[in-house]
């Protein structure tokens, strides 16, 4: 439960025109319309006691405890279910009432284990507290009649403990996995005296529960607990930072004892997350203390040498004369710097500044290459700004959603719940339509009380095929919002692109055998996007991560457009960004073209506004992408490389080709919090902070600059701004910031979305949503409301082109690649957690029908060979796949699934075409060469690590 | 304790016990509220709703597993685990009290080991509770394979016991 501490109003707030006047305990006081007498006793600053209510949950009305006394009215009503109503006059105390709640309190704690002193949940237990508030003296009936004292703990899940003992079936738990969290894994076993609280005829570990913690945060007692609680006790204060897994970017209270973490809890005024969290927000944060974070700085000359453990001052010396050197002899262009999308803004403001500045050139690029970067080419060209154009809330407001290319309930399980309760619709209301469009059947095409009315199972690289299809029949059918279009839109481009799409070969007939989706399906899909009043778009990396890419972004926007879908709540084009920062790293100007702001190197105004701020010439030439990069490496003119917490040898394509590029590199500059894969390539090691030890920003995918608070010092004694501002100085270049609200003011100062944003703004609202300036000094929680960015909104022709990558007699078979819930990204982080046990190894999904093909069995290693390379993966057989297509995920760095995918990429953008991969699968497999060199090489760089030098040397 | 549903020990059904829970969910699952409906006809063909067969009524209904088990365990006439081949449901409403029920139960139990909810040490018969079956005038009443017996005494129970043992004994055993 929330500390008790943090004020609960009991029921949520109610939204309405009304407003009702009616008395509390004599006092007057006003409220909107529906509010409840226990919501608005508390507005007044007079709490009613209870047990089943808390304001994430719809009022319930069963614990009886918030019963209160309305005059002319017979009886004594619940507060917590009963609206206000003019005129009312309540009295919350009286002596009847009192008698009342103390004689409900005696029955409770008639069968509850009166273990307080040595309860975890003592000091903060809403039981204990209602004992108190009501006085509870004695309990008549004694302790010797039936009872649920007996009940075994369940110490199944990894992060919290289900105590039956402890338990007052309030519903409570029941209640936040039905509404908040949408899974529906729990229930109330049995009925009367025999009810109890279960997650269906099994223990929390093998029941449907994915270990969202909203049970626990529900629950009023130690029912169910944090283990950490159980073992270090209660915390005494807390702090209100922001998760660094997903781009959801969920506000949490990281709960304290000294700079100890107690525990991780999601903040309910947290505007993307209305306190909820996920498995890995919620619980798994113990990787930031885990025995691997690297301590000390680390040099060495050559990846075949040990590592020598040195000063600061030292690490940097040596890192500065090194590029030095590099440059000297090699020339300026030879190196660069990848800046982190897990790092803060302010931190990847510095890299990119470092490298444009210090390193004189435009050598920088950021992972969002190798995710979102055709968002924002696509969006940029269509709407006029490289972001989603909405806020999370708007979901609420949607009458139909197409999900494409995501798989939210694993990459962005909080976004995801909201947009699950918004499918399901409020009780007696109906929720939004759904269309999924998505090779694999995703759990959002049929999860418990939500339903998928089209699940368009394309082929991997179809996206532009299904998109313009669904154009086709909008514009052939009549379905086009030519008004919006008229008024928003470039008309001229919007002709053009109408001819396009209305040509026969466009058609969902004509396209049938490009997709693979009956045409029937398509249609349909089409005219029930097209006729939703607000129709929004949500996707992911299924859409960039392709050789068109950056197509089917535009497709989607044009979709968006033709629909008049955009500017106003409950539409858009929403991309769920996978990274915690990639949206900030991106903003931040982290890419080879582009300064801050997405403004482009070669516009001369520009350059020379952070010329004169700088004091150092900024090149007017784009600099290298992350693939020109390795390109370069292997062909000799790059050299050296700055990587601030990116793990490019684990996640980028083609990985041989990455392994040789890093291999040819002089100087390679890692900073990371641990021996990440890239690390092992490395010359020089600058320990990293993780988000608990510095303070900065991140921008989630809704645009939203939450504030990250450092709650401990760090480990290594610098957090990465301040390594970062001394490795340039080591250059000779100076960045005196004394703290990273000074990097924001500079941020500001320096980009027209950002003037707006400071510290002291963010300490005020809790977070702000960009652009925010002179014309939305609050934020912008919808874009393009009156006109778009670019003033007409543009269509684009979008020629749907089949992928070069094709399946052959050898590759039979299309490879694509996704996420799962418990694991992030590379795995570093939540590899080192308890979230091992869910997800302790990478698997390949595959249909029956191939794996009967191939003698497969559910299981086994199976062996997956693409014309890059192979791997070995154990198979799970699944109709989840459809036929001709396998799946699987990178969060294991030995399972190599990089050694396989290619070098295809978007012809924009330079988007790795992970999607998309021709490969064979064959059954009795063991591990490949590539992991058995993976294996030794791996083992060997550990062993270089000192503690571990002697078993090193003995190699 | 009122015996429930989920106190018996789960027992892993047989292929021909799941086609039988198939059937019965490819006949009612467009109904609304198909739920109960679905549980009564696979008790009705089986006497009891196997546990594993919530996975596929879940699946078929787009519940959870947790919201089928909640259900399942709510209604103390569903049962988990197989019955004797005959099953006799005692009253143990007011009327029933009053004319001696009570003691009918005792005789049950001691003579024939079935307490509530349990089976007799022969294994012919479970005995169940239920509360009113509408016959308060000819009380105590029972349903023995769910037909109506009155004016039950105990020498009437020890013959519902020997035919439940000789059905039991009989080739087929339960019905």
């Amino acid at each position: 439960m929330y500390s008790n501490k943090v004020l609960d109003h009991g029921t949520k707030a109610q939204e309405s025109a009304t407003q009702v006047t009616l008395q509390i305990d004599g006092s007057n006081v006003t409220v909107p319309a529906g509010t409840s007498l226990m919501r608005a006793a508390v507005d007044k600053g007079v709490k009613i006691p209870k047990l089943c209510a808390t304001d994430s949950l719809d009022a319930f009305g069963s614990c009886r405890l918030c019963i209160v006394e309305v005059e002319g009215r017979r009886g004594f009503p619940a507060s917590c279910t009963t609206p206000c109503e003019n005129g009312m006059k309540v009295k919350t105390q009286s002596k009847k009432l009192a008698e009342l709640r103390r004689g409900v309190m005696e029955l409770y704690i008639s069968d509850h284990p009166l273990d307080c002193l040595t309860c975890p949940a003592n000091g903060n237990c809403e039981l204990q507290d209602m004992a108190g508030v009501t006085g509870l003296r004695e309990v008549r009936y004694g302790y010797d009649g039936e009872n649920h004292l007996t009940g075994e703990k369940d110490t199944s899940n990894p992060y919290f403990t289900f105590d039956a003992t402890k338990c007052i079936v309030c519903s409570r738990c029941v209640r936040a996995c039905e509404e908040i969290q949408g899974t529906f894994a729990l229930t109330v076993q049995g009925r009367g005296f025999d009810s109890k609280i279960a997650p269906g005829p099994t223990d929390f570990m093998s029941s449907e529960c994915v270990s969202c913690g909203a049970c626990v945060q529900a629950c009023p007692t130690a029912t169910l607990m944090e283990k950490s609680i159980y073992d270090q006790g209660q915390p005494d204060h807390a702090v209100v930072t922001t998760c660094a897994y997903c781009g959801v970017g969920c506000a949490f209270r990281a709960e304290m004892k000294g700079n100890e973490v107690v525990r991780m809890v999601p903040h309910k005024d947290g505007k993307a997350n209305h306190g909820h969290s996920c498995v890995k927000g919620r619980f798994a944060f113990g990787y930031a203390t885990h025995k691997d974070r690297l301590k000390t700085p680390m040099i060495r000359r050559k990846i075949t040498d040990p590592w020598q453990e040195v000063s600061w001052e030292e690490a940097f010396a040596y890192a500065a004369s090194e590029i030095q050197r590099i440059q000297k002899q090699y020339g300026r262009t030879s190196v660069g710097g990848i800046t982190s999308s897990r790092c803060t803004n302010e931190e990847t403001f510095l890299v990119q500044k470092l490298v444009r500045a210090a390193f004189g050139n435009n050598n920088v690029d950021t992972c969002a290459r190798v995710c979102h970067s055709p968002t924002g080419y696509g969006l940029k060209q269509t709407l006029g700004e490289s972001a989603g154009t909405q806020d999370f809330d708007s979901v609420d407001h949607t009458d139909c959603i197409i999900v494409i290319g995501a798989n939210p309930t694993d990459g962005h399980p909080v976004f995801a719940s909201r947009m699950k309760r918004r499918l399901r619709g409020r009780p007696g209301t109906e929720g939004a339509g759904l269309i999924v469009i998505d090779p694999r059947r995703i759990d959002l095409v049929r999860t418990p009380h939500v339903e998928a009315e089209f699940h368009l199972q394309l082929k991997p690289g179809a996206n532009v095929a299904v998109l313009n299809a669904l154009a086709h029949v909008i514009v052939t059918e009549g379905l086009a919002k030519e008004d919006y279009i008229a008024q928003r839109c470039d008309v001229g481009e919007y002709a053009k692109w109408r001819t396009f799409i209305a040509l026969p070969k466009n058609s969902p007939e004509a396209l049938e055998n490009d997709t693979g989706v009956p045409a029937a399906q398509i249609r349909g899909a089409a005219r029930l996007f097209a006729s939703a009043p607000n129709g929004a778009i949500y996707y992911g990396l299924g859409v960039t991560e392709h050789s068109q890419g950056s197509t089917t972004v535009m497709a989607i926007a044009n979709l968006a457009m033709v629909t008049g879908n955009i500017g106003r709540t409950g539409v858009g084009v929403n991309p769920l960004r996978g990274q915690n920062n990639v949206q900030g790293s991106c903003d931040m100007g982290s890419f080879p073209h582009e300064l801050p702001g997405y403004r482009h190197v070669s516009d001369a105004s520009t350059r020379a506004l952070f010329q004169a701020a700088w004091g150092r010439p900024i090149d007017s030439e784009p600099g290298l992408r992350i693939p020109n990069m390795f390109d370069a490496a292997v062909d000799g003119s790059f050299k050296a490389l700055y990587v601030q917490g990116e793990d490019i040898a684990q996640s980028d394509p083609d990985t041989q080709h990455v392994q040789k590029a890093l291999e040819a590199l002089e100087c390679l500059i890692v900073q990371d919090i641990f021996l990440n894969e890239t690390a092992k390539y490395a010359h020089v090691l600058l320990p990293g902070s993780s988000f608990l030890e510095k303070d900065g920003t991140f921008t989630n995918a809704e645009r939203r600059i939450s504030p990250v608070r450092k709650v401990m010092p760090p480990l290594a004694g610098l957090a990465d701004w301040e390594v970062t501002v001394a490795f340039a100085a080591a250059l000779g270049y100076q960045m005196p910031y004394s703290h990273p609200s000074e990097i924001m003011d500079e941020i500001a100062r320096l980009t027209p979305t950002f003037t707006g944003v400071s510290y002291a703004k963010l300490d005020k609202l809790g977070s702000i949503q960009w652009p925010c300036n002179a014309g939305a000094p609050d934020g912008t929680p919808v874009m393009h409301e009156n006109e778009f960015v670019r003033g007409k909104g543009r269509f684009f022709i979008t020629e749907f082109l089949a992928t070069e990558e094709r399946t052959s007699r050898k590759f039979p078979l299309i490879l694509t690649t996704g996420r799962i819930l418990s694991q992030y990204n590379v795995g570093a982080q939540t590899r080192r957690t308890e979230n091992k046990v869910w997800h302790d190894q990478d698997v390949l999904e595959i249909h029956p029908h191939d794996a009967e093909l191939r003698g497969i069995k559910h299981g086994e290693l199976v062996a997956l060979h693409s014309r890059k390379g192979d791997t070995a993966l154990r198979a799970v057989v699944t109709e989840r796949m459809q036929p001709g297509v396998v799946y699987t995920t990178f969060h294991h760095p030995e399972s190599g699934v990089n050694v396989v995918t290619t070098e295809n990429s978007d012809w924009a953008t330079n988007c790795p075409e992970y999607k998309v991969t021709a490969v064979q699968v064959t059954a009795h497999a063991k591990k490949s060469e590539w992991q058995k060199d993976y294996e030794s090489f791996s083992s060997s760089q550990e062993g270089f690590l000192p503690g571990t030098a002697t078993r090193g040397e003995t190699n | 304790m009122q015996p429930s549903a989920h106190s018996g020990l789960a027992v892993a059904a047989t292929p021909a016990q799941l086609a039988v829970v198939d059937a019965a969910l490819a006949r009612l699952r467009d109904l609304p509220g198909a739920l109960l409906p679905i549980f009564h006809a696979i008790q009705d063909e089986l006497g009891f709703v196997p546990t594993d067969s919530l996975p596929r009524i879940a699946e078929a209904l787009n519940l959870s597993r947790a919201e089928v088990h909640g259900v399942l365990t709510f209604y103390h006439d569903f049962r988990t685990s197989p019955p004797a081949p005959t099953v006799v449901k005692l009253c143990r409403a007011e009327a029933c009290q009053a004319v001696g029920c009570r003691s009918l139960e005792a005789h049950l139990h001691q003579a024939h080991g079935a307490a509530m909810g349990s089976t007799t040490h022969c294994g012919a018969l479970t005995l169940e509770p239920v509360y009113c079956l509408g016959n308060c005038a000819l009380g105590p009443s029972a349903l023995v394979d769910g037909k109506l017996v009155a004016r039950l005494t105990t020498q009437r129970l020890d013959a519902i016991v020997a035919a439940a043992k000789q059905k039991a004994a009989a080739p087929g055993g339960r019905s």
